[in-house]
Parts: structure tokens; sequence; C-alpha cells
């Protein structure tokens, strides 16, 4: 894992204590709170239907033994009792105090973490593939590039004040786990034809209000040149963005309106920048990539007996194994996926006990490494298959060996109108009933890889857009109704769900994803994802089944 | 009828005007403004600006919020739904132990 130099020691420290005095400034009445609210945004304090609320950066999802304890006694010491992991593998406390942020902030600086630029129109937290340097067919380990970003766009002078917020996503595999096309920068990482390391440099995806799929604005940029590119296209944005009107000031606005113009400025920005200053220099490059040498794996063969046994004998193990695990680029060991999804539980939650059972099996068996998820889970990356029954047993311990990942109960939501300011409907009650609907594991595993994801509002925190299945929230005089939409992806297929039509009071909702499932078990073909019958059959067929019989309005 | 909700500085906490330009932390203690009467109250609640971080009108009755917000304002007068230990219907709960 990447360790703070002693420059970003002292940076995240001199900000907690520049934040202390501001808080002080603010409750002697020095600051008001229209002066003072800038001020605690940049430090990703929100405030928040019922208190405050703290968004922590994780850089690219990486998280240590120590850290996991360290949010753990946070959440036990400033909170009440645990932490919710967002859709940019960040962590959230929904109950902080504003008289104690400065304590959290001197605490997370002890573990090198920090909550800067997890809000404003900045460069946010720089997210990655959750298995990084652990899956196989990996040209190289994506965090070396996220943390290139990073340390380059934190408080980068020149895009501290964007004309909105932005957000880049990295991954080097060819299996998009990070999302990177509902970007507003998505970067790939791969080999060309004649054998050298670059990027496919993705612009303008987002969701929100106006969804728009990433457009290819270089095919392939040689790896050595990404921070001056990157420069660039900022350079454009900065300029060319739209400033007066927040809905349309996000860089995939300007993308969309001509994306052979943007990509000619870009060019031209680039060609005359002086790209030998702005490009990291190979020592620096080496320097971070020493942070991410693999660690120490043991030569194992690639079956283990005590696995298979363990197997054969337990079957919730066995499910679990199926379910949650993953192949690893190194024989004899498996990626392990925690579901922060239990059912009928509220999505990305973990209590601070539980956070410290991860932590324990992350040191003991995962070579210190947790990693956050886009989809609000954790991972443990490199667990020897002889010691997953161990870990399966840890989790189980600790409430958090659901067996659901990828599958119709494994639901991304937003913390909605339970928490959020800006929703207009909850979310988290209606993952929660979907759920239990689907709580039966055989049916479950028989639907196989559906993933529903649900937003309160429009800003689409949930990833609604990206659902195969997406849920949107809206407040219809004052009644929540929810808008599905068909057909979204955010992986390597990405595409933008469409809306089906009218919305569903609440309690309608179960009946309609359940309408909806029990059409594509009719229809399917033998293998065939619920997307795939989808895209295979049309929309229409499915809006057939949704609105039949229904109360809709 | 008019509330005034706000919420506290120090912690976020969810207020309301009470009565005497007191702020208090329960809607059943908050106190009920004809709608001449409420913008007044406001400007009272906005001038303690060391004391709230927010502070806006809301549409209620007796029993509690009522009108367009009233979900979210009755999720801000008792906690998540979700979430039943938290918040002030927690804190309700226990002081009725």
């Amino acid at each position: 894992m990447y360790r703070y130099d002693q420059y970003d020691e002292t940076l995240v420290k001199e900000r907690a204590a520049e934040f202390r005095g501001q808080v002080a400034r603010r409750l002697s009445g020095d600051l008001s709170e229209e002066e003072f609210k800038p001020l605690r945004l940049m430090n990703g304090l929100y405030l928040q239907l019922h208190a405050y609320m703290l968004r922590i950066a994780i850089p690219y999802g990486s998280l240590s033994s120590a850290q996991l304890r360290r949010l753990a006694h946070i959440a036990r010491k400033y909170d009440k009792g645990y932490g919710h992991f967002t859709t940019r593998q960040n962590i959230q406390f929904n109950w902080p105090a504003l008289i104690d942020v400065p304590d959290i902030l001197d605490d997370l600086a002890e573990v090198s973490m920090h909550a800067i630029q997890t809000s404003g129109n900045c460069i946010r937290n720089i997210t990655s593939d959750p298995y990084a340097g652990a899956a196989a067919g990996e040209v190289d380990d994506p965090r070396i590039w996220s943390e290139v970003i990073r340390q380059w766009s934190s408080l980068h002078p020149e895009f501290s004040f964007l004309p909105r917020k932005f957000k880049i996503a990295v991954t080097a595999s060819e299996e998009d786990r990070a999302a990177i096309k509902v970007h507003d920068i998505g970067l790939k990482l791969y080999r060309n034809e004649k054998g050298d390391r670059g990027f496919e440099v993705l612009v303008g995806g987002g969701l929100g209000r106006t969804p728009y799929i990433a457009e290819t604005v270089r095919k392939f940029l040689p790896e050595k040149h990404l921070l001056s590119y990157l420069e660039a296209i900022l350079r454009v944005y900065n300029q060319h963005g739209r400033r007066d009107n927040k809905y349309k000031a996000r860089i995939k606005i300007l993308v969309a309106a001509d994306v052979e113009d943007f990509r000619r400025q870009v060019d031209e920005e680039w060609l005359k920048s002086d790209r030998e200053r702005l490009d990291a220099p190979l020592s620096e490059l080496l320097r971070i990539r020493r942070h991410f040498a693999p660690p120490r794996f043991e030569t194992l063969d690639d079956e283990s007996a005590a696995l298979a046994a363990a197997r054969g004998e337990y079957g919730e193990f066995d499910r679990w194994v199926a379910t949650n695990a993953r192949p690893h680029r190194q024989a004899g060991y498996a990626i392990v996926n925690i579901s922060l999804k239990p059912i009928g539980k509220p999505p990305g939650d973990i209590a601070a006990d539980q956070m410290e059972a991860v932590a324990e099996l992350c040191e003991r068996y995962s070579f210190d490494e947790a990693r956050a998820t886009h989809e609000q889970n954790l991972v443990l990356p490199h667990v020897k298959k002889d010691d997953l029954f161990a870990v399966w047993r840890g989790l189980d311990d600790a409430g958090l060996a659901t067996a659901n990942i990828g599958l119709i109960s494994d639901i991304i939501a937003c913390p909605g109108l339970d928490y959020c300011d800006l929703a207009n409907a909850r979310s988290i009650p209606v993952a929660q009933k979907i759920a239990e609907r689907f709580a039966d594991p055989d049916e479950a595993a028989d639907i196989g890889e559906l993933k529903i994801k649900i937003s309160g509002c429009i800003n689409a925190c949930g990833h609604h857009h990206a659902g195969h299945i997406g849920i949107l929230g809206v407040d219809k005089k004052g009644d929540e109704f929810y808008q599905i939409t068909l057909g979204g992806s955010g992986a390597d297929d990405a595409s933008i769900g469409a809306i089906t039509g009218r919305g569903f009071a609440s309690g309608e909702v179960v009946g309609a994803i359940s309408r909806l499932v029990e059409f594509y078990k009719e229809n399917r073909k033998t293998g065939e994802r619920f997307l795939d019958a989808y895209r295979r059959l049309g929309p229409d067929p499915f809006k057939e089944v949704l609105y039949v019989d229904a109360s809709t309005v | 009828m008019k509330a005034v909700t706000a919420n506290r500085l120090s912690d976020g906490a969810v207020l309301y005007a009470g009565p005497n330009g007191a702020l208090v932390e329960r809607f059943e203690h908050a106190q009920l403004f004809e709608e001449a009467d409420a913008e007044a109250a406001l400007s009272g609640v906005l001038a303690q600006k060391t004391a709230i971080a927010s502070a806006y009108l809301i549409d209620a009755a007796t029993s509690g919020p009522v009108g367009r917000e009233a979900l979210r304002e009755a999720i801000r007068k008792n906690g998540p739904t979700v979430r039943r230990d938290l918040g002030k219907q927690a804190e309700a709960a226990d002081e009725r132990l």
C-alpha cells in the first residue's frame, strides 16, 4: 500500500489544524454560516437532515487494518457506531458533531486519511478497480496510476474551482469494475499491438440529471504522458465548462455538444503544453511503483484440498465461495468479496465491530489489504484458498457472510430521504423490501446476475441509470413514487437505462420488480443474464408485464 | 399554521422555535405560528447566528409537519425510518424507559 511521505503527512495535519481554527471562528461568530459553508464542504462536511455528515476519502478504495480500526474508533467515539460505504469508494459518517470534526480529522491524519476534496467543484477521490493487483490479466496495477493522479490533483491550485465536481476512475483490466464509462474521465490502461502500455482516455461520462456514456477522446495515450494530457483536458474544461448553469456545468455537456471540437481543443492545449514539466518524472513513478509491489505470495498449487473438503462439508460455505470468491492471478489464492448487503439491512452500512472484524481478517489473511468497491461492498484481495474457510467463519461470526455478490439483493442504494438533504424519496426501504422478497438464495442464484440500483433523487448517487433495473425516487405532491429504468449498465457494456413509463407507489415497487423477474425467467435462453435478455427482446414486452394490472400514476 | 425549524450549529441536530424565542429539540414543544407571524419568528431564529446553521419555515399542525414536505419533516422530527434506534425517536423511547 502507498505510505504517505513527509509532504503528505504535513499537508494533511496542517489542513486539520486549519479547519480547527475555522470551526472555532464559526462557533465564536467570527465567521457567518455563508462564509463557513464552503470551508466545511472543502473538508467533506455536509449538513444533512438530522446532523452533519462527514465524507472521508479512501483513495482508490484501498484500506489497511489500521485504517479500518481507526474508522471503527471514529464510528464509536464520535458517531453512532457505524459508517456507510458510498458508490465512490468513500465512507460517510452520518452523525458527527461539528465541534468534534477537528478531532476526527486529527485521528484520520494519524492513519494517512482525510476528507479533503470529497465535496466541492474540484477533482474528487480517484477511484479504481477493487481487484487491483489481484485480478488475472491486468496489464499493470491501476493503483500506481491512481496514486499519481491523486498526488497531482490534491490541492491543485488551477483545478480547485472547476465549473463543477470532477470524477476520475482508472482500470487496467479488460473487465471494467470501476464504472469508467460513467465518470468525467475514465482511464483504461492496456497494451497496444506494439506491446506498449498506454491509456484509452474516455471523457464526458456521467449520471445525474443528464446521463451520458463517456466518449473515447484518445484511443492510445502513452502512459508517461498521463498528467500532461489530464492537465490539457482540465484546462479546456475549466475554460469552456459552463459556470452560468449548475445543471449544464459538468464536462459531459461540453463533450456531448461537439466531441470532435472538444478533442481538437484538448490536443491543441496538450501539444503546446510543457509536457516535460507536467508529466510525472520517472524517478517519482518508480518511487510510487515500489509501494505497490506485489505481496510475498507463497508458491502454491492452485487446487486446495482443504477448500474442496470444506466446500463438500458445509453447504453455506460452498454457496458463499461460489458467489463471493473470484479467481486470483496467483495460483492458490482467491479474491474475497464481502457483501455489505445483508438481507433487510441498509446497503453499504457497516458497524464498528464489523469494521474491526474485517480489519482482523485482512491483517491475518490478506497481507493487510482491504478494498472498498463502488458497489458498496468490501474486498479482501489476496486470500489463500486454504484460508477461505477460516475467513468465511470470521465473516459469518461478524454477520458479513451474505452470499449475494452480483445477485438481485446486492443492491446499490444511496442514503435517500432517510438521511440526505437533497433526496426526494427514500431509497433504503425500497432496497430492503426487494432484498427481502428475493431472500431465498436458491431463487437468487437461479435469477443470476441482476444489478438493481436505486437513487432517491435525480442526482443519481445510487447509479440508477446504470442499473440493469434502475429505480429513481421522485416526489409527487408529497408522496414517494418510483420510476423504473431498464437496460442500464456501468460495466464494459455500459449503457443508460431507458425509462419504462409512469412511476409506481412505494407499495407497488416489489411487485413490479417481481413481474420483470418472472418474465425474464420465462423467456431467457440458457445462461442468459437479465440484461442480455432485455437487450435481445427489447423494452416492449418488459413494459407490458410491468404495467399490467398496476395502478400506476 | 407554520413552525420554524433549524439545525443546531454545534452538532446539526434538528431544532424548533419554541415559546419566548427559545429553541427546543422536540416538535411537541414547538410553537405554531399564524402565517402573518411566521416570518418574524423565522427572523428571530436566524438572528441566533452562533446557535444555528440553518433555519426555515415548515407547514405544521399540532399533530406534526403537514403539506408537501410532510414526509421529509417527519423524518427530521423522528429520525431515519430505517433505523428506529437512532435520532429523536430513539431519544423519546429512552425517556419512556
